[in-house]
């Protein structure tokens, strides 16, 4: 019992990250109908971003709740800069080329960014992991049994991201049904051609929402860096792919589908390490995708929309 | 992901290709010389050097080891070019980097041989990748040696391929003995890397022996080399409540299981092999592996005169303590000149046979003799870690 308990704990924590990263895909996707593979590597910099950020603070084993304010900003702000680049260089130029032209471009960015990081010159990192600083305090919030020997733990982190990926989400539904913005969003997204001829600046709205997405995706990376305590080039390669099924499952282009995707892509994972084997992990993940399309092909909240020949 | 690694690969080759041109003249350590064309198939395009391969990991991850492995190396040929060379020729060594893939390993082992035309290659730490290698060396008849590959299997590939390490049998057998004799453990649980040859085969043989000397297994864990959430693994291992767990695997992987078994409340001591061993370890495990200990090859504590000193020359060179990679890289480049300076021509069989007859060969790992297996036969360190460091606890004989 306790060690379900205890399973449940790290499936939501590491299901959270997942959410957080496949709400940048699913917000880039509702727009611009375009997986973005490049994120999970946005987010990768992100993490270098706050990286280097906490060591200039100087506070490499933890910082006061302002220093990880800072550290969120810096690495946010980095990653929107970095989304508006690549949306309005690598991507801008091929909106009207087959969707297919633009899918390559962000395979080929994802690479030159994991592969890029690995060149081990000037600010550029090397391509051994790195032990990311502890700039959250790692405090118990809730333990069972014998406290020298907890049989579960409960970590403030955990409640940290959960109440972070929550908000998040929270926010970003308002903003996307809520408001002008998000009504120039859904327009765009509609019929983007159309959206310019009424007025909206299709390509601001799109490079917001590029630049939105990679934020979140930097957020998302810290909290994966805080989380297992490392970072390592490759790093973003992984996360984005699972974000990225998780995103799926929930019906990518939705914003709570993606959250749901996320921590049901967690949990799944979690109990099949925890009770069957690690070999088995990306086999039943992949396989539970697989399942929710063959169920469900527009994922678990996404509608199946009849496209007009 | 994976589909994508085809696609990645042709480009790299695309690109080593374009690069070939390049980097074929010159080796390093030799001056500008007139080319002479290869006269015949086997001898190096520039008859006053005799060129030694690498292939190392020196980037991904286990970077550190490719890296160590490549600076004992340098600094073995350095000191004997500074003595006159061998057989009054300089030596040089060409290395490749295998980004820690075998795949990579097994493409840059074809190339020294059928391009660079090395004399020997010494090979990777990684077995993984070694085996790559030695699949290449052997069918080629190039000598292989490989610095620190323990895997069994590597030298089983054929009488050209050598080691002068000892064997992953003999890791798992020192720290089931140090488990049950020093440490009195009556439970231990093992979590191992099932992508890694190296990985499965410590826990093995740990797994036989701790049995045999009347421990108990609690329960057998795996994870895949680059995971970083280990939290499923270790909640599992935490319910059977061991003394120690035994995890041999790489620095890389084991420093964020440290951290992660002490966040869950897991304050048993962890045990390892030589895959530990690595700076990058303290870094990336911070204080959570006080009071762990593994199995290495080398201690740089060893009062030895010969390995202060070798410590000493490493230091000046490249300003950092050698680890275990070094000090074997540097003991595999000795053993490799040693051999060539024997040889009655620098021919795949007569090398060989050199390398065949080492014995009581005194490198800074331990004094090496090769047995009929062309395996070396030497005793094992145990470290225990504290304080950012590891330190010498006791020695382990065969």
């Amino acid at each position: 019992m306790a060690q379900l308990l205890q399973h449940l704990i790290n499936g939501i924590a590491a299901g959270t990250i997942y959410a957080l990263v496949a709400l940048g895909y699913t917000m880039v996707y509702g727009v611009l109908k375009l997986i973005n593979f490049a994120h999970g590597d946005v987010m990768m910099v992100g993490v270098y971003m706050g990286y280097s950020t906490a060591f200039l603070l100087g506070r490499q084993t933890q910082s006061t709740p302002w220093g990880v304010l800072v550290i969120f900003l810096v690495a946010m702000a980095g990653c929107a800069l970095m989304g508006f680049l690549i949306e309005r260089f690598a991507y801008r130029p091929l909106r009207d080329k087959p969707r297919l032209t633009a899918l390559i471009t962000a395979i080929g960015i994802s690479f030159a960014l994991s592969y890029g990081f690995q060149l081990d010159i000037g600010f550029l990192p090397g391509s051994a992991p790195r032990a990311f600083p502890q700039i959250i305090k790692p405090a118990q919030w809730f333990t069972v049994g014998d406290p020298e020997f907890p049989d579960v733990v409960l970590w403030n982190w955990q409640v940290i991201s959960l109440m972070l990926a929550v908000g998040l989400m929270v926010g970003l539904q308002y903003l996307v049904y809520r408001t002008r913005f998000g009504r120039a969003m859904r327009a765009v997204s509609f019929d983007h051609r159309v959206a310019a001829l009424m007025g909206i600046p299709t390509d601001r709205v799109i490079s917001l929402t590029f630049m939105i997405g990679s934020a979140l995706a930097a957020g998302a990376g810290l909290l994966y860096a805080i989380k297992d305590t490392s970072v390592s080039p490759l790093m973003g390669l992984y996360v984005g792919l699972k974000a990225f099924v998780a995103a799926v499952i929930g019906g990518i282009g939705n914003v709570p589908g993606a959250m749901v995707g996320g921590l049901l892509l967690g949990l799944v994972e979690e109990f099949v390490v925890g009770y069957a084997a690690s070999t088995w992990r990306d086999a039943v993940a992949f396989g539970f995708l697989i399942l929710v399309l063959l169920v469900r092909p527009g994922g678990l909240f996404g509608r199946v929309a009849a496209e007009k020949v | 992901m994976r589909r994508f690694a085809p696609m990645l690969l042709t480009a790299f080759a695309l690109f080593a290709a374009g690069c070939e041109k390049k980097s074929q003249p010159a080796p390093s350590g030799e001056g500008g010389q007139a080319a002479q064309p290869a006269a015949a198939g086997g001898a190096p395009a520039d008859s006053n050097t005799i060129l030694l391969g690498q292939v190392g990991s020196l980037t991904g991850a286990q970077a550190t080891f490719g890296v160590s492995t490549r600076n004992g190396i340098e600094l073995a040929i350095k000191q004997a070019n500074d003595a006159g060379g061998v057989k009054g020729k300089k030596i040089a060594v060409r290395v490749y980097d295998n980004q820690s893939k075998p795949e990579e390993a097994a493409q840059a082992t074809t190339r020294l041989i059928t391009q660079d035309k090395v004399v020997i290659i010494l090979g990777d730490v990684a077995s993984s990748n070694s085996l790559a290698m030695a699949e290449k060396a052997q069918s080629a008849g190039v000598p292989m040696i490989t610095p620190a590959s323990t895997n069994p299997s590597v030298t089983e590939k054929g009488e050209y391929i050598f080691r002068i390490c000892f064997i992953d049998p003999f890791q798992g057998f020192v720290m089931a003995k140090f488990a049950r004799e020093h440490l009195k453990a009556e439970q231990v649980a093992i979590l191992q890397d099932n992508k890694s040859a190296y990985s499965i085969g410590l826990t093995d043989v740990f797994q036989g022996k701790f049995t045999e000397l009347g421990g108990k297994i609690t329960t057998l864990e795996s994870y895949s080399q680059g995971d970083t959430d280990f939290r499923a693994q270790l909640t599992a291992i935490k319910k059977t409540k061991p003394q120690a767990i035994y995890v041999p695997g790489y620095y890389s992987d084991v420093g964020i299981i440290a951290r992660q078994a002490r966040e869950l409340g897991l304050m048993v001591p962890l045990m390892g092999g030589d895959g530990w061993d690595s700076e990058k370890l303290f870094e990336l495990a911070g204080n959570a592996l006080d009071g762990s200990y593994f199995s290495n090859h080398y201690s740089p504590e060893n009062p030895e005169p010969h390995v202060q000193k070798f410590i000493a020359q490493y230091k000046a060179a490249y300003g950092s303590v050698p680890d275990a990679l070094a000090a074997l890289g540097y003991d595999a480049a000795r053993v490799a000149i040693a051999a060539i300076e024997r040889a009655r021509d620098l021919s795949g069989p007569a090398i060989r046979d050199a390398i065949a007859q080492t014995q009581d060969f005194q490198g800074v790992a331990g004094t090496i003799s090769l047995d009929k297996n062309r395996n070396a036969v030497k005793s094992a360190a145990i470290l225990k870690v504290g304080d950012g460091k590891a330190q010498f606890v006791t020695t382990i004989n065969p």
